[in-house]
């Protein structure tokens, strides 16, 4: 463990506590005093735990990261701010936040049916916390970067559809950062009663080149019958630091769907998990990661099949250029008595240069004997003999190269169900591959 | 339009192609014949320009200008089109943005105005029926799940929209039916014209009953050991392969002279 880092952490949450959302809801305080002394406990993890065999947050060692005073809203955050990231032109509720902060007057919430709340966690906080007590604590995963964010959590979406209510329209939640050395830690909460659905956007965006500290957590939980659909976008700038958990616990037979599209950060990692906590659970996590430069990006996902009669569906690709480095690392569990489970995980990567490396790590833990479960993780070129095909018809070579590799990623954006999101995806991805604005769907 | 000589070709070391001579005019269909391994997929590669492939000696003149120089999309925008004996899958991209690219970079290379959406789509359409295709295969990922006649049909349906100045024909009817054979056939024959040459390597002499090429040449060990008229083809299909090893033996001596 550095000690150096960790005391950091702590002097900065001696600093901050008071004026931390909830600071006079007991429950509140007391999450918040627990996680931090589990953190202090171990510290940042090391390339020592297991889990962090192939990233290294020495980056994170090294720099003074502050969190930002509370109190100190975004309200300051020009208009026009969020222009170009809230992807103008999708239907449905955009809710904003400016280095960790609610700002109401960059945000856009509809109209929404009766009971649904689209808000601010940090408000909730202060004007409901009941409505949170139940869920916020639950930290199923007790990751030591889920208790930092716990112990730090400033603000984030709030979302709760109540039973049998279906919101039509996506819920973007978009986080902006602008401050250099900021440590934000953006904490989510999304739930849905039985029967209910909703979809939304999670994006991590900075305005310019902002080295900053992202600890983020989405906790959703998806009672029996819901359907939810969750859709990451990480594009932070190329000095960022984006360290993500996202959990779902699901309910009897509820459907979740995790979509991570992961293209920026010098340093991500994504800790995401699924616990199909009852009978008959679907659950389907999909990934697309694309690194150039000296990027590192790393999933580590996790589904629990807790209960009998689960399927899950696992689809991860990565594209990794330059000298970066990709790690995928997809755990299935089937618990004793998860009988009829159906899992499938596939984590295919395609290198576009020779110092591109990726580690990938199937990882299939089976206690009950009535399964089916299969996976299958490649790492390979570009194909040559669909190269020459494509320039055998007049296609120029980068052109080609650049068609492929649009066609490798593209199988993971067709994956999101919420059609006007997957255009606006397809449009990120193109504008991010090499050579990607070439390649245009024709008629 | 074509003129091949002395053409020496080596796969990973191994000498394939021994001193090929060939003159093809604008007018002709050639059908190149011979026994598996003698290098008649070779030389439709080595014309594609397929990597992999190292020229060791000898040239090519295309329309009088060095064929092998060129990189294979500048060849196919030059008008010569290979057809693959085994067609590529590419999952993602569907047939329409691949026949929509290849045939505006080829209009572009020729100064024509690239086609819109609505001429594109006539023009396809059109081609697709006369090939027996259904409209859906247009959306669907090149030859991605096609059967193998479907793939040679989607091969001459690409040929058809992209009309090449020189059609090389690889294997085109190996795995036909009958029917699918006619249908091909029909593409091919359509494609004759005074102003194109179309090549086509085969193994069997089937499709030149469809195809009635105008000159046929036996290859065997990399080198063309016999050239003739369409009657070589039904000769062979008599005799088969065999009585053209000594043919083809080291010590036979140069090649004869390709026709004309």
């Amino acid at each position: 463990m550095n000690a150096e880092s960790r005391d950091r952490f702590v002097a900065e949450f001696r600093r901050v506590e008071a004026a931390l959302p909830g600071a006079k809801v007991p429950w509140v305080v007391r999450a918040r005093s627990l996680a931090l002394a589990r953190f202090a406990d171990s510290g940042l993890p090391t390339l020592r735990d297991e889990d962090w065999k192939y990233t290294s947050l020495a980056r994170i060692e090294k720099r003074a990261f502050r969190a930002l005073p509370s109190g100190a809203p975004g309200s300051a955050a020009p208009p026009g701010l969020a222009a170009g990231l809230a992807f103008d032109g999708l239907p449905g509720h955009v809710i904003v936040f400016v280095d960790g902060r609610h700002v109401p007057a960059l945000s856009h919430i509809g109209g929404l049916p009766a009971g649904v709340i689209v808000g601010s966690l940090a408000d909730a906080l202060e004007r409901m916390p009941e409505r949170l007590e139940a869920f916020l604590p639950d930290d199923t995963r007790h990751t030591v970067l889920g208790a930092l964010n716990t112990a730090f959590m400033s603000d984030g979406a709030f979302v709760y559809v109540p039973r049998g209510v279906a919101v039509a329209e996506p819920i973007h939640w978009l986080f902006i950062a602008t401050r250099q050395d900021a440590a934000l830690h953006p904490r989510n909460l999304l739930v849905a009663e039985e029967g209910a659905q909703a979809t939304v956007i999670e994006q991590h965006a900075d305005l310019g080149s902002v080295a900053c500290l992202t600890n983020a957590v989405t906790q959703i939980f998806a009672s029996r019958g819901s359907v939810v659909e969750h859709c990451k976008l990480q594009r932070q700038s190329p000095e960022a630091i984006h360290l993500a958990g996202i959990h779902a616990l699901q309910g009897q037979g509820s459907r979740f769907t995790s979509h991570s599209i992961a293209v920026g950060a010098a340093l991500a990692r994504h800790d995401i998990t699924a616990t199909l906590d009852a009978e008959g659970c679907e659950a389907e996590l999909n990934g697309l990661y694309l690194a150039e430069g000296r990027q590192h990006v790393d999933h580590h996902t996790r589904i629990d099949h807790a209960r009998a009669g689960g399927t899950s569906r696992e689809h991860y690709r990565g594209v990794l250029d330059g000298a970066s480095r990709g790690v995928f690392n997809g755990r299935v569990i089937v618990h004793p008595g998860a009988q009829r489970t159906d899992a499938h995980q596939a984590n295919h990567n395609l290198l576009l240069s020779r110092d591109a490396e990726v580690d990938t790590k199937p990882q299939l833990e089976i206690y009950a004997d009535d399964v089916k479960c299969t996976h299958g993780a490649t790492v390979g070129q570009l194909d040559e003999a669909q190269l020459f095909y494509l320039r055998s018809r007049g296609l120029e070579e980068a052109a080609a190269r650049s068609l492929l590799t649009h066609a490798f990623a593209r199988d993971v954006i067709e994956r999101i169900r919420a059609s006007s999101l997957r255009a606006h995806v397809e449009r990120l991805l193109l504008a991010r591959l090499p050579g990607g604005a070439q390649v245009r769907e024709p008629a | 339009m074509l003129e091949i000589r002395n053409l020496q070709a080596s796969v990973e070391g191994k000498p394939i192609l021994r001193g090929i001579d060939l003159e093809v005019k604008a007018g002709e269909v050639h059908a190149i014949m011979g026994p598996n391994g003698s290098g008649k997929s070779t030389l439709a590669q080595v014309l594609a320009g397929r990597e992999g492939y190292e020229v060791t000696g000898g040239e090519v003149r295309y329309l009088g200008h060095d064929l092998l120089a060129m990189a294979p999309e500048v060849r196919a925008r030059e008008g010569v089109f290979l057809a693959f004996q085994y067609p590529v899958e590419i999952p993602g991209v569907s047939n329409a943005y691949l026949l929509k690219a290849a045939l505006n970079g080829v209009r572009r290379h020729r100064g024509l105005p690239e086609l819109d959406a609505m001429d594109f789509l006539a023009l396809v359409r059109q081609n697709m029926k006369r090939m027996g295709m259904a409209d859906d295969m247009l959306y669907r990922s090149v030859n991605e799940g096609f059967s193998g006649g479907e793939k040679k049909r989607n091969e001459i349906l690409q040929m058809s929209v992209l009309e090449p100045r020189l059609a090389l024909l690889d294997e085109t009817d190996s795995g036909l039916d009958i029917d699918a054979l006619q249908v091909v056939a029909d593409g091919i024959n359509a494609m004759r014209g005074p102003e194109r040459a179309v090549v086509m390597v085969t193994h069997y002499q089937r499709l030149l009953g469809h195809v009635v090429p105008d000159f046929v040449h036996v290859l065997s060990q990399g080198r063309i050991v016999r050239s003739g008229g369409r009657d070589l083809a039904l000769e062979l299909e008599e005799r088969g392969y065999g009585w053209l090893d000594g043919a083809a033996a080291p010590q036979a001596g140069p090649p004869e002279r390709a026709a004309p």
